[in-house]
């Protein structure tokens, strides 16, 4: 095993940069188009139940059939890294879309009540108000997006761009454990660290939260 | 889309039985096959656990982050592992299976039955119920919407590893994906992935409509307003039980991976 790993820095740390390109990429985008596909769907009630419906169905879609329908629907090649990205994307707005549509839903209304009092237009309520009550909701959501990506990033290693999930299919191709060993490892400490460092922004930004939790201890 | 690649997914002959290749329905079967098989087993192993954890409280931490590791494992590698080390064969893509449906069930049992109100329970004991009973007619009745949405994440989560683990051999509709691919035969890989996405929805869909039936009417307030006017003489009764399902739809949908 140290072996492998001494004589295999460099495709390791290639292997790993690609995986976090791969698997981060879709989470920001997901971010931004799911922010206002979310408010849109609270916003307007009528669009709710069938954009959540939309969503829940591109969910149960498996990733590999997403991975290769990606390119005959979109016109690129079926080996293009593009289609990893395209594919995890649409599950992180699939799933984003929801956590944000139910955390700005969670919001009272007799806050959002009190800002209009107050003088806040639509625009500002949402951003400095309603926007960090659903924050907790919301960062609980991306932090299961963000984990679930790092871990699915590796499947597209069957059409030859998986990051850490090109370690898998050389180890089969060798018949050989190291290799395999190594890429569940990192990919497993990936998703940590990420996870991590949303808990860390989370208690940084959502300081409200902890309070609450200390009084009620 | 062009004809060539809907061809292969198109062509009768490869709906029907008889020939070299297994037909997609015999494929779509052998893949129901897997996948029930993963499930019940899992089930077996993972609801016993949750309802104990949940209803004793002892060990909870596991259940708690059950689900996150197994969402962070990556399927792919673990499927590769298990058959390097154990050789090839089904043996070891049903272990990996398993594993990886676990912590969708495990968590949301446990999830469900902590969120259940402890004045039911209190009430249940009062009215002279024993543990067991405790269990089965109140806690797990009203920890059901959560229960189910974990089996209808693992029921996902086990379709979608199904169909990579053809990579190691196994039959199944990944099996188009996958000889698909290595023969540069993209018809059959848009077969493949078309037929498997709508088997994955259908099967979601089916599970959607078993959990509203077998959810009591009393927690998801379906009962039509005359008839809850007789049954249910009391409205606070129906107030305070409604509040009891709303943890099902934070956690509801977060499927771990694939």
């Amino acid at each position: 095993m140290i072996q492998y790993l001494q004589n295999n820095v460099a495709v390791i740390q290639a292997a790993l940069s690609q995986h976090v390109f791969l698997a981060l990429v879709p989470v920001l985008i997901g971010i931004v188009v799911s922010l206002p596909v979310g408010y849109l769907a609270v916003r307007f009630g009528f669009l709710y139940h069938p954009l959540l419906n939309l969503s829940g169905i591109l969910y149960a879609v498996p990733s590999i059939a997403l991975i290769v329908l990606v390119p005959t629907i979109v016109g690129i090649r079926i080996l293009s890294p593009l289609n990893i990205i395209i594919a995890l994307t649409v599950y992180t707005v699939a799933l984003l879309v929801r956590v944000v549509a139910d955390g700005l839903k969670s919001v009272d209304p007799l806050v959002t009540e009190a800002a209009s009092a107050m003088g806040y237009r639509r625009l500002r309520r949402l951003v400095s108000v309603e926007l960090p009550i659903a924050l907790p909701v919301m960062l609980a959501g991306l932090r299961v997006a963000t984990v679930a990506n790092v871990s699915l990033v590796s499947v597209g290693a069957l059409i030859g761009v998986g990051g850490l999930g090109a370690l898998f299919t050389r180890g089969q191709q060798l018949d050989y454990a190291p290799p395999i060993v190594v890429g569940i490892v990192l990919s497993v400490l990936l998703a940590a660290v990420c996870d991590g460092i949303i808990v860390l922004v989370q208690r940084r930004v959502t300081p409200w939260t902890r309070a609450a939790e200390r009084i009620a201890a | 889309m062009s004809d060539g690649l809907l061809g292969y997914l198109l062509d009768p002959a490869n709906w029907q039985g008889g020939g070299v290749r297994a037909s997609i329905p015999a494929l779509v079967l052998t893949h129901l096959w897997y996948t029930v098989q993963a499930l019940v087993v899992a089930a077996v192993i993972a609801l016993p656990l949750g309802l104990f954890i949940g209803h004793t409280g002892k060990g909870s931490f596991i259940a708690i982050n059950a689900a996150n590791a197994g969402r962070s494992l990556p399927t792919l590698g673990l499927i590769i592992l298990l058959v390097v080390v154990m050789g090839l064969g089904f043996g070891p893509v049903l272990i990996a299976l398993v594993v990886l449906a676990i912590p969708p069930i495990l968590t949301t049992t446990y999830a469900g039955i902590r969120a259940v109100d402890p004045a039911a329970v209190d009430a249940a004991r009062g009215m002279g119920m024993r543990p067991l009973q405790v269990l089965f007619k109140v806690e797990v009745p009203i920890a059901l919407p959560l229960i189910s949405s974990g089996l209808r994440n693992a029921l996902l989560q086990v379709v979608a590893t199904s169909t990579v683990a053809a990579y190691v051999g196994i039959g199944g509709l990944g099996r188009l994906l996958i000889d698909g691919l290595s023969l540069n035969d993209y018809g059959r890989v848009v077969a493949g992935a078309v037929v498997v996405a709508g088997l994955a929805i259908v099967l979601d869909l089916l599970a959607a409509g078993t959990q509203r039936i077998v959810v009591s009417p009393g927690l998801t307030g379906r009962i039509p307003a005359r008839r809850l006017r007789r049954t249910a003489p009391a409205p606070a009764d129906v107030a305070a039980s409604t509040p009891s399902t709303a943890p099902a739809s934070p956690s509801g949908r977060d499927r771990a991976s694939s």
